[in-house]
């Protein structure tokens, strides 16, 4: 018999982006307070891993297709490359460097590299947790 | 801050990274071993360059961030820290090498090579750090490294040791995280050389005893000490040689230089309790390896319960903690690891010739492969320290040490242990290589036998010079025994910029 997951579908398009633009947000609020690469990782995986459960492994991939050892390879390379960035610069490694930036719409901005090394930690939290989970999950 | 003091850093990140480029391309096997390789040389390279920039200029210290130094994360590479690195980066390059012939494709294509750099990256960073929180952090990099190459391949007994393995190492690692938290809950701090010099101002009270004990507990099980040493010998087993091989020439060693750091930085003001403690527990546990290397047949088994000896032997010099017994036990700690590679790759070789590793089913090797032969004899005899081969200084040092200090039967019970070695691995040799072959030998491809034979020599050559030129290489020991000895050395470098 065929269940029926007509709701379950329905909502999982509008939750989804829902719970994948908040990881977003906690990602970006980050810096100064509660959020982060990790737990922002997380919550975007957690997102895809409700697709998981609606679609299947085969359908998810086609729709996000990411290798995501690739992806968690790049989130280290970038995380690495970020704390190294002091060492090119006579300092200690994990220096951490920031300014003020006027960007136009959002005004004044205060960027900083702890933001390109939490972008790696991202990419590495929603590699690692997808790869664990395509292999615990994926039967063949 | 001196400049260019990040240079410490480069055999830990250099490995790091190239784990990460090799995990771009898992299935291209020519871009693995080839890029396993580079990076591993150029760590090499990295770390030599590092020993004599200590060597020459003192300990070197960076501290992430550019934090003041007791808040931020503090890297310390001494001497007995760049020794530790060299070594280890070495013994990783010959295993790769090693492996190319020996590993097999499956696991080539399946995150092998980055496993390996990954765990030199922990390795490194354990021996390197300056912060006892940051050890537990670099314990967890290579033991997530070393669950992946212990269950890579997914044989049966790998799966159920890998259980074991993970268990034992899982539940060391909460008591270590809980451990850390009692210490900082007592001084306060967790920068190593500050907490030595504040165990130093309130003179190590009860609790920093209890401490103290519950660090060995922690180490002592990564270490294999007696009696927590009951998962080693089946786990170590399971994996393949060239895994078996990093694991025993390194795993084991990072827990000994934990007990080492601490012993000797941190807890040295009530000897008479933990340093006894300690030199007992080493005593007992060359005890539990003697019996343990003569009672097997198991080629495999019989170097496993080697490492136990040598742990103990090392742990004793510690315990005795005078200015020879820690340069004996320096110099004993690196001829270890570079012996103990040595005879798992020559094992691995004769296990890959014969198809066994029970030496009732072999002999009669020295007629096929005397070459394999006369290597294995140079490094039992070095293993068993015989002069001049690389073991003779350390065990001389450790013994003359444990006689300076006043313990007559401890150091006459290392000297008994050298013979009971010497007969272990001797075993093998007469079983291996005399009389007459017992069975068809396995076909080994000339190319293969080849490609794991060349670092094998290399290998041993390695360990004999080692031996020979001990004049070259006590200063460096010296240098290490000595910063051993006077936690003062390390702290300052540390704490006065």
């Amino acid at each position: 018999m065929k269940t029926n997951d007509v709701i379950l579908k329905t909502t999982s398009h509008v939750v989804f982006f829902i719970i994948f633009l908040f990881s977003i947000h906690v990602f970006l609020a980050g810096h100064f307070a509660p959020g982060g690469g990790f737990v922002g990782g997380l919550l975007t995986s957690s997102a895809i891993v409700l697709l998981l459960l609606v679609y299947d492994i085969k359908t998810v991939q086609k729709l996000l297709p990411i290798n995501y050892t690739i992806m968690t390879a790049s989130g280290l390379v970038l995380a690495l490359g970020t704390a190294s960035i002091g060492m090119f610069m006579g300092k200690p490694f994990f220096k951490h460097y920031f300014d003020h930036f006027y960007l136009p719409l959002i005004g004044d901005t205060e960027l900083h590299t702890a933001m390109l090394f939490d972008t790696g930690v991202y990419l590495v939290v929603v590699g690692v947790t997808l790869t664990i989970i395509q292999s615990i999950g994926g039967d063949d | 801050m001196k400049m260019m003091s990040n240079f410490l850093l480069l055999p830990i990140i250099i490995p790091f990274f190239f784990g990460m480029l090799l995990m771009f391309a898992p299935k291209n096997i020519r871009f693995q071993r080839i890029g396993a390789m580079t990076g591993l040389s150029i760590a090499v390279v990295a770390a030599i360059v590092l020993l004599f920039k200590v060597k020459n200029e003192g300990p070197q210290v960076v501290t992430f961030g550019d934090w003041p130094v007791p808040f931020g994360i503090t890297m310390v590479s001494d001497m007995v820290s760049a020794l530790l690195v060299l070594t280890s980066v070495i013994l990783a390059f010959f295993t790769v090498w090693y492996s190319i012939a020996a590993i097999g494709k499956e696991r080539e294509s399946f995150f092998y090579y980055p496993g390996i750099l990954f765990m030199v990256t922990g390795v490194n960073g354990a021996f390197t750090t300056g912060d006892i929180f940051n050890l537990f952090v670099f314990f967890e990099v290579l033991l997530m490294s070393s669950y992946l190459l212990i269950v890579l391949g997914g044989e049966k007994a790998q799966l159920r040791e890998s259980i074991k393995y993970i268990l034992v190492n899982v539940i060391s690692s909460a008591l270590f995280v809980i451990t850390v938290a009692y210490l900082y809950s007592v001084v306060g701090t967790l920068n190593m050389a500050d907490i030595s010099v504040k165990i130093a101002d309130i003179q190590q009270p009860g609790i920093i005893t209890v401490i103290a004990v519950l660090f060995l507990i922690v180490f002592g099980l990564k270490a294999a000490i007696f009696p927590l040493f009951f998962w080693l010998p089946s786990s170590y087993a399971a994996p393949p040689i060239p895994v078996l091989a990093l694991f025993g020439a390194l795993l084991t060693k990072v827990g000994v230089y934990a007990i080492t750091r601490t012993y000797t930085l941190f807890f040295v003001h009530d000897m008479g309790f933990t340093h006894e403690l300690l030199m007992i527990l080493s005593v007992l546990t060359i005890l539990a390896g003697c019996i343990g290397a003569l009672a097997y047949f198991d080629v495999k088994k019989i170097i496993i319960y080697n490492i136990i000896i040598a742990v103990g032997v090392i742990l004793f010099g510690v315990s005795q903690m005078n200015d020879n017994s820690l340069t004996g036990a320096m110099f004993y700690l690196i001829h270890d690891m570079l012996i103990k590679a040595a005879l798992f790759f020559l094992v691995g070789i004769i296990i890959a010739v014969t198809g066994t590793s029970d030496l009732r089913k072999m002999g009669g090797l020295m007629k096929t492969h005397p070459a394999l032969g006369w290597f294995y004899l140079i490094a039992a005899f070095g293993l068993a320290g015989i002069p001049p081969l690389s073991g003779f200084i350390g065990k001389l040092l450790i013994v003359r040490g444990g006689f300076e200090a006043g313990n007559l039967w401890g150091s006459l019970w290392i000297l008994l242990s050298s013979l009971v070695v010497l007969l272990s691995v001797i075993r093998i040799f007469i079983y291996a290589f005399w009389g007459k072959e017992k069975g068809p030998l396995q076909p080994v491809d000339k190319g293969y036998y080849r490609m794991m034979f060349i670092p094998t020599i290399i290998l041993v050559v390695l360990t004999v010079f080692y031996g020979v030129g001990s004049e070259w290489i006590t200063p460096f020991m010296q240098d290490a025994g000595n910063i051993l000895n006077n936690p003062s050395v390390y702290t300052d470098a540390v704490l006065k910029e």
